[in-house]
């Protein structure tokens, strides 16, 4: 190879290598703000702040859906299998939300560790299958409490 | 060894690419909307509704091929750059310019159809997710090189300009590829898997396959088009051009 163009080929990698580096260490210094959540363990550990808008997500823990019957108040506990968080949300909630699946609720906790939401987003999973397939394969994944029906 | 050498050295040369562009793109086009229109009616009309979203689910066989494709045209964009920095040769330039326009379109596609699909299936039009935020920033590069390099006069000046960005930037793509490994976010993982099996039903990947095959052609062929059109605009008083077309 042409010395120069050596030359031009060894630069182009120092700027590819050291940009990426720069930009590298800069995500890995800001990692704990990249998240989009904190969940239910950290929140228990005393990890996220207490007097400011945080969101926190997690699975929908099974029978712990309290609705209210005059209003549109929902009380319901997220979890990580590690630790479990209260939510308190008024409004109305996404279409796929349901006992056993993911969450990300947006709001402040109150003094006693309960999480009054002001947003609560459905977190869907990678899974895709027909419904036949799914009815198949109950008993090995969680039932979901709104199946698809045309 | 030889035959490989020579055909990439007569790629940069204008009349040799203009021919050979031709004949590709009058391939490859047919192919695109066979795939294209495939993929639809199989993936809108065949494959079955999913267990969980009904019907709404069918926005990936858009949404998915937009996104790959998006990513793996940036990395063309940056080839194009290091060849054009490193060896001066024009054509690089052409191709790293007419690259950033269709993965800008591609990219927002992606952005558009997920925010579409957000709102019905997570409750929020927009949320401040990694793997979304990255993605905007993909859509910001290709926009940025478009710019930078329509604000030079130089147009050689502006390829080196463009190159340096466009490398630069190359470090957006692991990110956004990795993002929703790396951090809690609201976007699911990936179904498609390289290695393994998918997470995704057989009967709804293989139209979703055709449509990132169709995809990755309509990409091509965008490009070539648009080179081409580059091409006549520089050459436009070039003798061989108009041979080639016809005018004298």
């Amino acid at each position: 190879m042409h010395p120069a163009r050596k030359q031009r080929l060894i630069l182009v990698s120092l700027v590819v290598v050291l940009s990426s580096t720069a930009i590298g260490l800069a995500a890995y210094a800001l990692r704990d703000n990249i998240n989009l959540f904190y969940p239910p363990a950290e929140v228990v550990a005393g990890k996220a702040p207490i007097d400011r808008t945080i969101r926190l997500g997690g699975m929908v823990v099974e029978g712990s859906i309290e609705r209210s019957s005059d209003e549109l108040d929902t009380t319901f506990r997220v979890t990580d299998y590690k630790a479990s968080v209260a939510i308190r949300y008024s409004g109305i909630l996404p279409d796929l939300f349901a006992e056993g699946e993911g969450i990300v609720a947006e709001g402040r906790l109150d003094e006693n560790g309960v999480l009054i939401a002001t947003q609560v987003l459905a977190k869907h999973d990678e899974n895709y299958m027909p419904p036949e397939v799914a009815a198949a394969l109950e008993g090995n994944t969680p039932p979901s409490a709104a199946p698809y029906q045309p | 060894m030889q035959r490989m050498w020579t055909f990439i050295h007569k790629l940069g040369s204008p009349p040799w690419f203009f021919a050979f562009s031709g004949t590709l793109v009058r391939w490859l086009l047919p192919v695109t909307v066979l795939l294209l229109a495939l993929g639809a009616c199989w993936g809108l009309l065949v494959a079955p509704p999913d267990f969980r979203q009904g019907n709404s689910y069918r926005i990936i066989y858009i949404h998915v091929p937009a996104a790959v494709v998006a990513l793996a045209g940036y990395y063309v964009m940056a080839i194009a750059g290091a060849i054009s920095l490193i060896w001066r040769i024009k054509m690089a330039d052409v191709a790293m310019r007419a690259a950033a326009p269709v993965g800008a379109v591609l990219t927002g596609i992606a952005l558009v159809t997920g925010a579409i699909w957000g709102k019905p299936t997570w409750g929020a039009w927009w949320v401040w997710d990694a793997r979304i935020t990255s993605m905007l920033i993909l859509f910001f590069l290709y926009l940025g090189v478009v710019a930078l390099f329509e604000a030079y006069e130089n147009k050689a000046a502006a390829a080196k300009a463009c190159a340096v960005l466009t490398l630069v930037g190359t470090v957006n793509i692991p990110i956004i590829y990795k993002s929703v490994d790396w951090w809690y976010s609201l976007h699911q993982p990936a179904s498609l898997k390289f290695t393994g099996e998918s997470a995704i039903d057989a009967s709804m990947l293989y139209p979703l396959l055709v449509m990132i095959a169709a995809f990755y052609l309509l990409f091509a062929v965008s490009v070539l088009l648009y080179m081409r059109a580059e091409l006549v605009w520089q050459h436009r008083n070039a003798s061989w051009l108009r041979q080639r077309l016809g005018t004298s």
